[in-house]
């Protein structure tokens, strides 16, 4: 197991060197330039560039990359060009905000969507089944955003229960103001993710109830309920537990539009922000650590099966 | 806000387990003082750049205003005033002498001396166009004693003072020299926010494009006489102001109705209705001048380098449709032929033809193309999709100069390309451009020395579209030197009738973006800025 993790860390790094100079080159060959944003309208071609040269702009392409490099193995992700604050401090304000967020809205997500799931498969071919179905249908197809501003408009406006936007750290102002700010967010969040896992719960679960060892324990005696959730789901759990993290992994880096309709200083919106200014050590970093999250995201998951399933080893 | 009580109970499993994730950010707990009075306003745009120096952007500037003082301000009446210090000047005009008012402190506890304004004046000047033309006929600047500033000017300069009061693009905020010494290019630091002004940066809270947060300086002492625009006294009523950025401008709406934050500064104007229909809300323009959007042309090539198709490209627009399209309620906005503004002390009609505020003249454009020869050469317009202020004028413009014959290649994309395309003096054809359009608040175009559209120098030092227009430099220099209002309003006018027979630029009109405020918000200055100092909270 350990030389396992070894060997998939290890390969991670040759994925993210490609990453890190794919990005690199994308941002340095697109349209933009962030002395121009700085300076604003007043700018003359003199000051633009006496401003390029003090962001070190204008030096050849592989002497920034090399000194990016460089800064990035000693652990050091650069300084925001717009504000001059390290890249490290810009993405630790915002980290707790999505990640906490994104804990919150899976859990949800998982809680509501498994016994739906399962509910949908034991009751196969019936009203209850087409009735989830057709939520998760709704819950495809229905913008985020439809489904925020519903909300926002209903809880937070007609009946002043939530706030309607803002965000409280759990770090500093404990479980119920987080939970306050966090509930709206989160139900717009995982109303996808609910439709997608139990989507996902259904199909698996209809995969193995037919299976032999479904029938045995049937005949064992086995309660229906044991047979469901101890027989029936773990065996379906792979593809399930995989649809979760990669979810996980799609809220953490993909949260833009809640995060602006909810006014959360987030990733999300970090990384938007930073790439309307050009900020390219700022896009560089969140880019390399979300591509490092979905690496992780995915070890995790390939080290979970076996939790699951007993069979499956690790070489 | 009533809370959801049910949900409180469930809360706390759920809390055990996001207590993990909240670990990630080990942020430390910034207290707020306990009863402080705290205003909570939605800018115009998330603060990103702290250096007011670096950068023309408003909100910068607007933050300058917050915590830096000006040793000069600007008044209602476009005079300027005294602020940190009162002045003297030579009978022969030659020698200005600024001396400091007792009592001023920096925000970490030290004292203002002259030689802190001698160093901000030599960063600013070296950025900022109005320092640069003031530097050209300034000998030297010099602290002649820890209160005493001394500025020796080398020919005759008029607008010494109202270049130096002046509230836009770059102001002459004054900072301690240890700061100011930093070279103009090298931007300023959170550690640099350092200032004199009414209000103190909190480093610690700051989130750049996301929060930003101000107390007020105790020992600021404000001027006695009453505040007007950006002049006189300063008093600040509450202890603290934070500004937060929200990207959505419904979100901004909901959370100004339901009392989350307690000003909004540009609401667009679609949704002030909603905002009306509140009694404890107040719509409103603390900024009386409102803004001015204009058409820049390129004059380095085809086909606006022949003056005759700049003018049919005048001819065919109008700031009639322009307006309807960009502010569409009408009460927000108005045509306007002067390219200083209408509500300014320069404001006049002179050489502005009557079509450009009527609904323009195709005919008379179709014809003048013709006369010149137009070859059918397209015109590359620059149209910035994200931005709601500018994005609606290239559209009509297109569509207004296709009907007068031009050819036009309208082409979008994001308003920070186009400030990068822009810049080029490339062919339209090879990454440059014809036309594009922007913005400009009044205090910004109000007179022809601080109107960046209206600088002759060509390639090197004009403002993009770079015209080379020697009689326009000679009038502009003859501004300067001008000593009456009456020979400076002469002018300005003949100044005016010259940009509009070389067009110069294309002034499309004036709106203005109102500004929200919880009713229980009292005291708003109206200033050509959003300012927190004079406002109160009734109870």
């Amino acid at each position: 197991m350990l030389g396992y993790c070894l060997k998939r860390t290890l390969a991670a790094v040759p994925v993210m060197v490609i990453v890190a100079l794919f990005v690199f080159l994308l941002l340095r060959l697109s349209p933009g330039d962030p002395a121009a944003i700085i300076a604003g309208d007043m700018a003359t071609p003199d000051q633009l560039a006496r401003i390029r040269e003090a962001l070190g702009l204008n030096e050849p392409m592989h002497i920034q990359f090399f000194r990016w490099s460089g800064e990035l193995l000693q652990g050091n992700f650069g300084t925001s060009l717009m504000s001059g604050m390290s890249v490290t401090t810009l993405m630790a304000q915002r980290l707790e905000p999505t990640v906490s967020l994104a804990i919150f809205s899976m859990l949800l997500s998982v809680l509501v969507a498994v016994p739906m799931g399962v509910l949908a498969a034991w009751k196969h071919g019936s009203l209850i089944d087409r009735a989830i179905m057709s939520l998760s249908v709704i819950g495809f197809s229905v913008p985020v955003f439809v489904i925020g501003y519903l909300l926002i408009k209903l809880l937070a406006i007609d009946l002043g229960w939530l706030p309607v936007q803002g965000f409280r750290r759990l770090s500093e102002e404990g479980p119920w103001p987080f939970l306050e700010h966090a509930l709206l967010p989160a139900i717009m969040l995982s109303t996808i993710y609910i439709a997608l896992i139990a989507r996902m719960t259904r199909a698996s679960m209809l995969d193995v109830l037919g299976e032999d060892y479904i029938r045995t324990a049937h005949a064992k005696g086995a309660s229906e309920k044991r047979v469901l959730f101890r027989h029936a789901l773990r065996n379906a759990g792979v593809p399930i537990l995989e649809v979760i993290g990669t979810g996980f992994a799609l809220m953490i880096t993909g949260v833009v539009v809640t995060e602006s309709v909810f006014n959360i200083p987030g990733l999300g919106r970090l990384t938007v922000d930073a790439i309307l200014s050009r900020d390219y050590p700022v896009i560089q970093g969140l880019i390399l650590v979300t591509s490092g999250v979905y690496v992780l995201i995915n070890l995790l998951i390939d080290l979970s099966y076996a939790l699951l399933d007993p069979r499956i080893r690790y070489q | 806000m009533k809370p959801l009580k049910g949900l409180q109970k469930g809360a706390q499993g759920a809390a055990c387990a996001l207590m993990a994730s909240a670990m990630v950010s080990a942020m430390p707990l910034l207290a707020t003082p306990v009863q402080a009075e705290t205003v909570r306003a939605v800018m115009h745009s998330g603060l990103r750049v702290l250096d007011p120096v670096a950068t023309t952007a408003h909100i910068t500037r607007d933050h300058g205003y917050m915590i830096f003082d000006t040793l000069l301000a600007m008044d209602e009446k476009f005079q300027p005033r005294p602020q940190m210090a009162d002045w003297s000047v030579s009978d022969d005009g030659m020698v200005y002498t600024f001396t400091l008012r007792d009592g001023l402190k920096w925000h970490d506890g030290s004292d203002v001396t002259a030689s802190d304004v001698v160093a901000s004046f030599q960063r600013w000047a070296a950025r900022d166009g109005g320092g640069q033309m003031l530097m050209d006929h300034v000998a030297g600047i010099e602290a002649t004693d820890a209160q005493t500033v001394t500025l020796t000017l080398s020919s005759a300069f008029a607008y010494v003072l109202e270049l130096m009061a002046k509230p836009s693009s770059i102001p002459l905020f004054i900072m301690p020299a240890r700061i100011a010494d930093k070279s103009p290019d090298e931007m300023l630091s959170v550690e640099d926010q350092i200032g004199s002004g009414p209000f103190r940066f909190v480093a610690g809270d700051y989130d750049p494009g996301n929060r930003v947060v101000y107390e007020k300086f105790e020992d600021y002492v404000p001027r006695d006489e009453p505040a007007s625009w950006l002049a006189g006294g300063k008093v600040v009523n509450v202890d603290r102001v934070e500004w937060i950025n929200m990207s959505d401008a419904q979100t901004a709406l909901n959370a100004l109705n339901t009392g989350e934050i307690d000003f909004l500064e540009a609401p667009s104007v679609d949704l002030l209705p909603i905002l009306q229909a509140n009694a404890d809300i107040v719509v409103d323009n603390p900024n009386e001048l409102g803004s001015q959007t204009m058409g820049r042309l390129n004059f380095l090539y085809p086909p606006f380098d022949n003056p005759d198709i700049r003018r049919a490209a005048l001819m065919a627009l109008n700031q009639t449709d322009v307006l309807a399209s960009l502010v569409g309620n009408p009460e927000y906005y108005s045509t306007c032929p002067s390219m200083y503004g209408c509500s300014t002390p320069l404001a006049t009609d002179a050489g502005a033809p009557a079509l450009l505020t009527g609904k323009g003249d195709v005919a008379a454009a179709q014809q003048l193309l013709k006369d010149a020869g137009y070859d059918g050469t397209p015109v590359v317009m620059m149209q910035p999709t994200d931005s709601p202020t500018v994005s609606p004028q290239p559209v009509i413009a297109a569509q207004l100069m296709r009907r007068a014959g031009f050819t036009v290649d309208l082409q979008p994309m994001d308003w920070q390309t186009l400030v990068t395309r822009r810049a080029s003096q490339q062919p339209p054809d090879q990454g440059g451009w014809n036309m594009f359009f922007t913005n400009w608040a009044l205090p910004e175009v109000w007179n022809p020395l601080v109107n960046p559209m209206l600088n002759g120098r060509g390639r090197d030092g004009g403002w993009f579209g770079w015209p080379q227009d020697e009689a326009l430099e000679e009038m502009r220099e003859a501004f300067a030197r001008a000593e009456t209002d009456e020979a400076r309003k002469d002018i300005a006018e003949r100044l005016q009738v010259h940009a509009f027979e070389q067009v110069t630029y294309i002034p499309l009109g004036e709106y203005k973006t109102p500004s929200a405020w919880r009713s229980d918000l009292t005291g708003i200055l109206h200033a050509p800025l959003p300012v927190f100092w004079n406002l109160s909270r009734s109870r």
